[in-house]
């Protein structure tokens, strides 16, 4: 491979007009972590998944979207001379000194199957459907686990007391990275759980937006048709000058605002 | 890590600005924005789409001549991952109805759709189901629901004016009408959208937006559209995920239609044919291709692998000489490079800011003129904002949000970055970001009608892997909306296609030994192979080492 294509695939290739190569290594200082126990000496800068690439792994399990949101790479990892667990994302974690760590990308959690149309919004239904929902034992070892910080035992607390909206409000930052699971005495699925909570409040709690369905009937009787029809068959200049004469809804508006020309709502 | 003691000061310097610009976003007073010539000219000097350099014509293939960025000529330049005399494709591994490739917002919208319709579906996707760029937008999904203040014709005329004018306009039509649909089933699904105590749907501007129509669930708003179609998809019998199996060719039959694809299990490294009626590509974008060497928001999955079995089975590509970078990146700290910070930040109120801490561009105008005036700002005028890893960026002020819609308000509606920024020692609604454009999004890509249909019978495609209702440029909002809107109709047409049109007929390959022959006959000559499936990140020092891996994906 040529070193043209080695720089291209890179991660961090560097800001075009910079003349600054981005080779970690090449000056930060280099620290032993242990994967999966075994030492590798990597950039002390970076994050753990950067780290293990620097060291030679590639993923094929255990990265995803390399930004925080997806739950591929929950990692656990412990420190030389304590004892504690700590959990991270081995994209946004950065790498510390003798620290231990295993990649967890799969954890097997029970996953219950319904017919979600038919589904109401009485806490019965969840109940019907993940009764280890009960064996829940309040121990709090699934917020600890936690990377998003997410409330875990509040939100299944909250589901056992039929607070659904409370459940679905609390976990809205869950990933699905399954670290809940994985340390949980009950054997409770917490992400699966709080996912259905959250569908059950987002359709059948929220009130609908009531403009929304008037938008997609307008849509069905092809009221915009005609208008639509008119901007397809126009010729770029005359469409640049509609364009650019549109009336702008002002940054600073009230959700109370109309504009002064209606002839094509 | 926190920002350093250098950059501590020349945040005091955007803190001295800060007062006065907020008074004026207050008062209404906007930068000026620029009109069609202006944009014209900054994008033709500054846009890395009009570059020259790092581009050539495609020599092979349905757009044989076409100039677009090597990186995309490199895999569209490259062999097979298989020799096709190797392959049984007498025996098929598995047959279905509908076979989609790709297990993002598009597949599974797809998916769900095709299941509606009676048809056995297999998803097929390389990594989870759910690991796409569609987890990751950010910002918001458009649609004009508020009729009194909006249609589609304003929509229509946005995306034009966004796509420099060059759309697909029967493509846009159907984005624009379908939109309100689309969200009304996303509602239904149960997706969190954040709205009024009355459910009535919130909105915002967006770049190139004349009326405010982005609507959002916080600032996860891909996330949570993702994992509530995924959770409805894992409800349905009928739908099979495979995860961790890439496609890497498609199966044409002896009647020139598309009968499936050839998979490859990554963890067993065994090939799988798979006979479908009707084959669906949503595979997804480029941005691990790392295009004129940018950084990028994508996923580890993003490498154009649907490109390359589309163009290989002679269809067409369109638009694919551009290439959204967006405005702002991360470039700080390191471990966050890349990064999208939504263009929701803007829409709330923050100024982008030069080192002097003056605001240089009104903050809607669209993507690719924004960071056309992000990197003027920072190459030629040299007001950009050094970063300790020889980087330069450009200051997004975060802490204006809090000043203009109250305290905790960054907290509130930015919980991901907020959360995300803290862990580095970076507190958003105090201090400001520092960005610089990235590369996020393949405007351009295999040419569909607006069925969805390819040139090939019997294979559709939707989403990011497809050209055209974006035309140059694609405007924030549009893509999680393309891939919901696209997505289901690509499902609802595979699915009446296999039931009523698909054709049987013998399994080939053929079509990938005529390519051989065409590299040949080109003159290509490479060891080049494509798909490439997965980017490599191995430090250049290990790889020497690696003496038996050949840096191709994962193939060895």
């Amino acid at each position: 491979m040529s070193a043209k294509e080695e720089k291209r695939n890179s991660d961090t290739a560097e800001t075009p007009g910079t003349e600054e190569e981005n080779v970690p290594g090449s000056v930060a200082k280099l620290i032993p972590v242990y994967v999966m126990g075994k030492r590798y000496e990597v950039p002390e800068t970076l994050t753990i998944m950067k780290a293990m690439e620097y060291a030679g792994f590639k993923f094929i399990r255990g990265c995803g979207c390399r930004g925080g949101i997806c739950g591929a790479c929950a990692t656990v990892y412990r420190k030389a001379g304590d004892y504690r667990l700590y959990v991270g994302l081995a994209c946004q974690t950065v790498v510390e000194p003798n620290m231990y760590l295993a990649q967890i990308p799969f954890y097997p959690a029970n996953r219950a199957v319904c017919n979600f149309a038919q589904l109401t919004s009485n806490p019965e239904e969840i109940f019907k459907l993940y009764p280890e929902l009960f064996r829940c034992i309040a121990c709090n070892l699934c917020t600890k686990a936690c990377p998003m910080d997410v409330e875990v035992m509040d939100v299944m607390s909250a589901l056992k007391q039929g607070n659904i909206a409370k459940a679905a409000i609390l976990s809205f930052n869950c990933i699905q990275c399954g670290l809940c699971a994985s340390r949980c005495m009950g054997e409770l699925p917490q992400y699966h759980i709080a996912q259905l909570a959250r569908r059950i409040y987002g359709s059948k709690i929220v009130p609908r937006a009531e403009h929304l369905a008037e938008a997609v009937s307008a849509n069905s009787e092809s009221r915009y048709d005609a208008y639509l029809d008119v901007l397809m068959k126009m010729g770029e200049e005359e469409l640049r000058r509609v364009y650019r004469e549109r009336e702008m809804e002002p940054e600073i508006a009230t959700e109370d605002w109309v504009p002064n020309d209606t002839q094509y709502l | 890590m926190p920002y350093t003691s250098e950059l501590k000061e020349l945040i005091k310097v955007v803190e001295k600005t800060r007062p006065e610009r907020v008074a004026r976003k207050k008062r209404g007073e906007e930068f000026p924005m620029m009109s069609l010539e202006e944009r014209d000219e900054i994008l033709q000097r500054y846009h890395p789409d009009y570059q020259q350099e790092g581009r050539r014509a495609l020599r092979v293939g349905p757009n044989k001549g076409y100039v677009v960025p090597d990186e995309f000529a490199d895999i569209l330049e490259a062999r097979s991952r298989i020799e096709p005399d190797k392959v049984d494709l007498s025996a098929p591994d598995m047959e279905t109805d509908v076979l989609i490739i790709g297990g993002g917002g598009a597949g599974t919208a797809a998916a769900l759709l095709a299941e509606e319709q009676g048809a056995r579906v297999v998803i097929a996707t390389k990594l989870r189901h759910g690991d796409a760029n569609t987890m990751m937008a950010e910002g918001g999904i458009q649609a004009a629901t508020k009729i009194e203040k909006d249609s589609p014709y304003y929509h229509y005329l946005d995306v034009m004016g966004g796509g420099h004018f060059k759309c697909d306009p029967e493509l846009v039509y159907t984005l624009v009408t379908k939109a309100p649909d689309a969200l009304q089933w996303l509602e239904s699904l149960g997706v969190m959208f954040s709205k009024f105590p009355d459910g009535r749907l919130q909105s915002i501007h967006g770049g190139g937006t004349s009326r405010k129509r982005m609507h959002y669930c916080g600032d996860v708003t891909g996330m949570e559209i993702m994992r509530t179609i995924r959770d409805e998809a894992r409800n349905r019998p009928n739908i099979t995920v495979v995860e961790f199996v890439p496609a890497v060719e498609l199966l044409l039959n002896e009647h020139g239609g598309c009968s499936g694809a050839l998979l490859y299990n990554l963890e067993t490294e065994e090939y799988m044919v798979v006979r479908a009626k009707a084959t669906i590509l949503a595979a997804g974008g480029c941005g691990r291709l790392h295009i004129q060497r940018f950084m990028t928001t994508n996923h580890y999955g993003a490498t154009a692998d649907g490109l390359v079995l589309g163009y290989r089975a002679g269809v067409e590509v369109s638009f694919l000489h551009t290439v959204q970078y967006h405005p702002t990146g991360a470039v700080y700290p390191e471990q966050v490079e890349g990064l999208l910070i939504t263009e929701k930040f803007r829409g709330a109120g923050a100024n982008l800011v030069n080192i002097n801490g003056e605001q240089f561009v009104n903050e809607r105008e669209p993507r690719d003129v924004e960071s056309a005036a992000c990197i003027r700002e920072c190459l030629e005028r040299k007001l950009g904002v050094p970063t300790p890893a020889g980087r330069v960026g450009i200051w997004l002020d975060s802490p204006m949000i809090d000043m203009l819609s109250g305290e905790g308000t960054v907290n509130r509606e930015f919980p991901g970055k907020h959360i995300l920024f803290q862990r580095h020692g970076i507190d958003i609604a105090k201090e400001p970001m520092l960005v610089y454009p990235t590369l996020h999004y393949q405007n351009g890509g295999l040419k569909i009608d607006s069925g969805c249909r390819t040139s090939v019978p019997g294979l559709f495609a939707a989403g990011e892997v497809t050209g055209g209702v974006h035309g140059e440029n694609r405007l924030m909002g549009n893509s999680l909306l393309d891939v919901l809107v696209f997505g289901r109709i690509a499902g609802k047409n595979a699915a009446v296609f296999a039931r009523e049109s698909a054709r049987e007929g013998k399994l080939t390959l053929d079509h990938v030994r005529a390519y051989h022959r065409e590299l040949e006959t080109a003159g290509v000559v490479t060891d080049r192979v494509a798909p490439m499936l997965l980017p490599d990140y191995t430090d250049p020092e290990v790889r020497k080492r690696q003496l038996t891996s050949h840096y191709q994906g994962t193939l060895r």
